[in-house]
């Protein structure tokens, strides 16, 4: 679903990394890693074609990115409603499927049932109708998720998604990305900083390391080795008796 | 003016239709009907400060119209609009914004000020300007008020889900395609136009009652747009002109009635305790009045 090939990423005239080439397969659910600053975000910007690669060309299931993409979900990092007080979930749904749309046209019954199977796919039916600023931030994630996938995209950008939710919530978010991927096909892109919830989930990560963006299977990442270079900070993989896999500082 | 001023107007019937006051309620009518319309995406869009100091950049359009002998609303207009630019261009980091904004609020004040002695203006043009005077607007008046309505209504109905879509989730909406920052300039210009009308309703000072007020209120018993603008609306049009009437009847200034009055339906709907979820939560989409 993506292709990258000798890819900068540069804002204003600071590079902030460079030399992308690699690959990712469809359909796959790929963790963004890399320390605070590297450009995780900055590369969503660039597949969601917001911003223009400073040099090489990037492909977007197999097209040009471009701004607008309607088969691209999105769900920013930070995500918390601006004015939560002032809108319901559902609306908050519903923008994902008509909030490009001019004029006053009523939203259809066949639009209206989207939503609902949104909401429905996420698990947020029981608190649909109440204001974002009385929801968790668990279920203010499924809002947006649902908000993300209300218009049957075919790949998902999830920036930090399980920063500030508690295990339950982290575990209950990663099946969800699982059952969808695997219902609909469709790719997954999460930027996260923690692995852990993640690995039981992900086909492979994009990496970015010493201003590299890489690509490799999970197998490959999750190496003592690599991670430890990549946060500057000793980290050590243990695998379980029940072949359970963790990382954590040593 | 002696306590004894206030005094119960026996031909207050007669006084409500005149001339005059017909032409105070239609344009009271307009005005209120034009703030509702507004007044949701003014707090979605976390722009109550910039509505309050639009009024203010208004200040000196209107005291300096008299300095070169245009019309209040001419100044009004011209320099609320030129100050909504300037603001919607300076864009979405909140605390520069405000700064910035209330900076210019208070440098244009000080012109305001400035313009109103040098035109040597009467002080009762003055405290009309900072407290509004239904009672003076002509025909000429009410006719731009229609004008600016009808646009406020038909760009808002043209951008209505973009807009809302980019007020509330600006970084989803830009990725989408919405041109988030094009619609922050559009919105900004049509609240001018709709602080230019406000201003000659309750004045500079007393914006906010009429701008902001009617949505928090309304925003406590429903979060769903079409219902809010709805409601907003019958808030202050109902104030408008239940204001109107008590001032004809003990023969006071408007401009007092019609705020007390909004703000007495705002801590009523502070103080009932909101419906967290709506009677009719089942289908969750019934009857919406508009646009969503
Ligand atoms: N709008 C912008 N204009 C200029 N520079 C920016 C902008 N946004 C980010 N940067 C810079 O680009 C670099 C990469 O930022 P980015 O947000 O992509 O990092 P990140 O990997 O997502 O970090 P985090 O884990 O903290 O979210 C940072 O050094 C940041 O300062
Ligand atoms: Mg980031």
């Amino acid at each position: 679903m993506l292709e990258l090939e000798n890819v900068s990423a540069v804002r204003g005239d600071r590079t902030i990394w460079e030399e992308g080439t690699f690959h990712v397969p469809s359909g796959s659910i790929v963790a963004v890693i890399g320390p605070n600053g590297s450009g995780k975000t900055t590369l969503l910007t660039m597949i969601l074609g917001l911003l223009k690669p400073g040099s090489g060309t990037l492909r977007v299931l197999g097209e040009e990115p471009r701004r607008g993409n309607s088969r691209i979900g999105y769900v920013p990092q930070n995500y918390a409603a601006i004015a939560g007080d002032s809108i319901r979930a559902c609306d908050m749904v519903l923008l994902g499927l008509t909030g490009t749309r001019y004029g006053l046209k009523r939203t259809t019954a066949s639009e209206h049932a989207r939503v609902q199977e949104a909401l429905a796919e996420v698990g947020a039916t029981h608190f649909a109708d109440r204001r974002m600023s009385q929801l968790s931030g668990g279920q203010q994630q499924r809002v947006a998720i649902a908000q993300a996938l209300v218009s049957k995209p075919e790949m998902l950008l999830l920036d930090e998604p399980l920063a500030n939710l508690d295990v339950r919530n982290q575990q209950d978010i990663v099946s969800l990305l699982k059952r969808i991927n695997a219902e609909s096909g469709i790719g997954i892109l999460v930027v996260a900083h923690d692995l852990n919830p993640l690995l039981s989930a992900l086909d492979g990560a994009i990496y970015l390391l010493d201003g590299h963006p890489h690509y490799a299977g999970v197998d490959d990442v999750v190496s003592e080795e690599l991670l430890t270079h990549l946060y500057g900070t000793a980290i050590k993989v243990v695998r379980t008796a029940q072949g359970d896999l963790f990382t954590r500082s040593a | 003016m002696n306590p004894a001023a206030i005094a119960f107007q026996s031909n207050w019937v007669e006084v409500i239709s005149s001339d005059f006051m017909r032409t105070a309620f239609t344009a009271g009518t307009l005005v209120a009907v034009a703030s509702g319309l507004i007044g949701y995406f003014v707090i979605v869009r976390g722009s109550m400060f910039a509505s309050h100091a639009l009024a203010h950049i208004g200040f000196p359009g209107a005291t300096g119209a008299a300095l070169v002998g245009t019309s209040v609303m001419t100044g009004l207009v011209a320099f609320t609009v030129i100050g909504a630019v300037v603001i919607g261009l300076l864009g979405k980091r909140a605390s520069d914004r405000e700064i910035a904004t209330g900076t210019v609020l208070a440098f244009a004040t000080a012109l305001g000020v400035l313009f109103a002695s040098l035109a040597s203006e009467n002080t009762s043009t003055v405290t009309s300007i900072l407290f509004g005077n239904l009672l003076a607007i002509t025909t000429g008046q009410l006719i731009i008020f229609a004008v600016f309505l009808g646009v406020l209504a038909v760009v808002l109905g043209a951008l209505f889900k973009p807009l809302l879509f980019a007020s509330i989730d600006p970084a989803v909406a830009e990725a989408r395609g919405v041109p988030v920052k094009g619609l922050g300039v559009i919105f900004m210009v049509l609240l001018a136009l709709v602080v230019s009308m406000a201003v000659s309703v309750v004045g500079v000072l007393l914006i906010f009652a009429l701008l902001v007020t009617p949505a928090a209120a309304a925003l406590r018993f429903t979060a769903r747009p079409g219902w809010v603008i709805l409601w907003s609306a019958v808030i202050g049009v109902f104030s408008v002109i239940a204001g109107l009437v008590i001032a004809a009847i003990v023969n006071l200034p408007p401009s007092f009635f019609i705020v007390s009055l909004v703000f007495i339906i705002w801590l009523v709907s502070v103080t009932i305790r909101r419906d967290s979820s709506p009677p009719n939560s089942a289908g969750g989409h019934s009857g919406h009045p508009a646009g969503n």
